[in-house]
């Protein structure tokens, strides 16, 4: 345990030293939406991996996120802290509106519901004037300062916030793991009915893990909004993204703390690069790859790829 | 104003046949073997390309290389079974999701791969033109595809219910284990049920190609209102799956007539949350 400590430490000291190190924008970039994603994998590990609720649906609190905060800076001047604030609120509101009904479906049940929800989401923003319709929200630029959470010279200040944000997520995560909600999670994972005859209120732990997957996701939703300063529905709130989110803990490992990391910094800079370096002309070709990937993974290693590197010291 | 309510209703109805058609596979192969193929409407894009290409290099019409497209879905539904279904079969939920997913996501790499974004369409069929009732319009294609639909559905309900191979298929469903001692190889029943499921689609592809057009995201809608279809009618219900087709054809025409058209889909995600809230086994389906 110790030397996992160690390796942390090391591994979050080279992440904070990095940009200094290595002053080029696009390695920084990739970073950032490594450390981005790996948050919201994080989010939906706590959902999907500990709790074992497939939700497709994930990428609605993010677009709730970037919306509210994009909607509050641009109607009313309201610095994007406050917005995030706002839209974490608006999250778990939106998380306990779903989560009522839709956690009564089990399993497959379950997915398709999430996947419908997430998709009455993505056409009411499509189609709601107030919030850009389809067109989106173009943020206004505003001078550089942390208040006003833009940064136009350097992409460091964001760096910074994205290695925070993705750290307390990282935080959270582990609290939920050592805490008596993230054991009732895995028993309503592993046996259902059997967490039910002991008295766990299924029904209200579901909920608060859905809830603080939620406002993890929405956080990073404001964060995307800020960093790329301007958002339209399918950029925020696409079926693809949850999907994504799933994809990303698979790789790395479900229901593990550090599952969704391994699988963000797996899964991000392969089809990053892959779009890079194949252009217009491989278009699809980065799909095809990763698809592969997960078709492999979940048949013959559903424990995903931290249960490679932890072969024999763990269980 | 009457007479184009009527339209509606019609084009409402002959578009729910096809969606029950599209749904029919998803849902026979969810109630034999309790696996949700998230990457059904992608096989419906496969079929869509497969008779596409029939037409514009061989000038073949999407009528008559249907059998050929019918054909080749059930041998990639058969080949789907014993490559990527078979291995996780006993898996947990949760490899189930992501192999089908998986599926999902190499189907539509491999299109945008292949055939870039563009919209493709058959301008000119066999079957294009209009039949003239009274105020109301009627195209052929669609009204063939409803036929079409119905036609094939009747077969796979017959096929289940009359004939001896499917009443072995329905005995794997009900209980794997009294069928095998009966001397029913489950592993064959569930590979052939994939085959038919997937072919069902592969039908409603070849018919849809007369009227619509093939995109490499084609298959993401009419995967969803399979879902929705699926859903709605119970799953593992092959007349279930009938009725929901025609109620969310129905719907989506209906709600696009009377509240606006970009609004359409989304009263029926409305309609399925509802009625799973309500009864989650579906109208028709089993507890």
């Amino acid at each position: 345990m110790k030397k996992g400590i160690i390796v942390l430490i090391i591994f979050l000291g080279a992440l904070a030293a990095f940009p200094l190190v290595y002053q080029d924008p696009f390695p920084r970039h990739m970073l950032i939406m490594i450390m981005l994603y790996a948050a919201m994998g994080i989010g939906w590990n706590i959902i999907g991996g500990y709790t074992g609720q497939v939700s497709f649906g994930n990428a609605a609190f993010f677009g709730v996120g970037a919306y509210a905060t994009a909607i509050l800076l641009v109607n009313y001047g309201i610095s994007p802290w406050l917005g995030m604030i706002v839209g974490c609120f608006f999250s778990v509101a939106l998380a306990i509106i779903v989560g009522y009904p839709c956690f009564r479906l089990q399993g497959h049940y379950f997915a398709i519901a999430t996947i419908a929800v997430g998709e009455i989401m993505l056409l009411v923003f499509t189609n709601w004037e107030y919030a850009g319709a389809a067109v989106g929200i173009y943020m206004p630029i505003l001078p550089e300062s942390f208040i006003n959470f833009e940064f136009h010279t350097s992409k460091l200040p964001y760096y910074y916030i994205i290695l925070v944000i993705f750290v307390a997520a990282l935080g959270v995560s582990h609290l939920v793991e050592r805490s008596r909600l993230g054991y009732y999670c895995r028993a309503i994972k592993e046996d259902t009915d059997g967490a039910r005859s002991l008295g766990i209120n299924i029904q209200r732990y579901k909920m608060i893990a859905f809830s603080i997957s939620a406002v993890i996701t929405s956080i990073c939703g404001t964060f995307y909004a800020q960093y790329v300063l301007y958002i339209h529905p399918t950029s925020t709130m696409d079926l693809m993204m949850s999907i994504q989110l799933c994809i990303i803990c698979l790789i790395g490992g479900l229901g593990k703390l550090y599952g969704p990391v391994i699988g963000a910094f797996v899964f991000i800079p392969m089809t990053e690069l892959t779009r890079v370096y194949l252009g217009s002309e491989g278009q699809g070709v980065d799909l095809m790859i990763y698809s592969m990937l997960i078709i492999i993974l979940a048949i013959w290693r559903p424990q995903g790829l931290w249960a490679i590197f932890t072969r024999g010291t763990a269980k | 104003m009457e007479g184009l309510f009527i339209q509606t209703l019609v084009s409402g109805l002959l578009i729910g046949f096809l969606y029950a058609l599209i749904a029919v596979g998803l849902t026979m192969i969810f109630g034999m073997m309790d696996i949700v193929n998230f990457a059904h409407g992608d096989y419906l894009m496969v079929a869509m390309y497969f008779s596409f290409w029939c037409f514009a290099l061989f000038g073949m019409d999407p009528l008559y290389s249907l059998p050929a497209v019918t054909l080749l879905l059930f041998g990639l539904g058969i080949l789907t079974y014993y490559l990527l279904i078979k291995p996780i079969i006993n898996a947990p939920m949760l490899s189930q999701i992501f192999v089908t997913f998986g599926v999902l996501i190499f189907l539509r790499g491999l299109a945008t791969f292949l055939w870039k974004v563009d919209y493709r369409m058959i301008p000119q069929t066999v079957l294009s033109g209009n039949i003239h009732l009274g105020d109301v319009y009627i195209g052929i294609p669609q009204l063939t595809a409803a036929a079409g639909a119905i036609i094939c559905n009747g077969l796979v309900l017959w096929f289940l219910k009359k004939t001896r191979l499917g009443m072995a298929l329905e005995a794997v469903a009900e209980d794997k284990e009294a069928a095998r001692l009966m001397g029913i190889n489950s592993d064959r029943m569930f590979a052939l049920a994939w085959g038919i499921g997937i072919a069902t689609v592969g039908v409603a592809g070849a018919l849809l190609t007369s009227f619509y057009y093939v995109f490499p995201e084609v298959g993401a809608n009419f995967g969803l209102i399979a879902f929705v279809v699926v859903a709605l009618g119970g799953f593992g219900s092959v007349t279930g799956a009938f009725a929901a087709g025609i109620i969310v054809g129905l719907v989506e025409v209906l709600s696009g007539f009377l509240i606006g058209p970009q609004f359409k889909f989304m009263f029926v995600l409305v309609l399925y949350l509802g009625v799973v809230f309500i009864r989650p086994q579906g109208l028709l389906g089993k507890k």
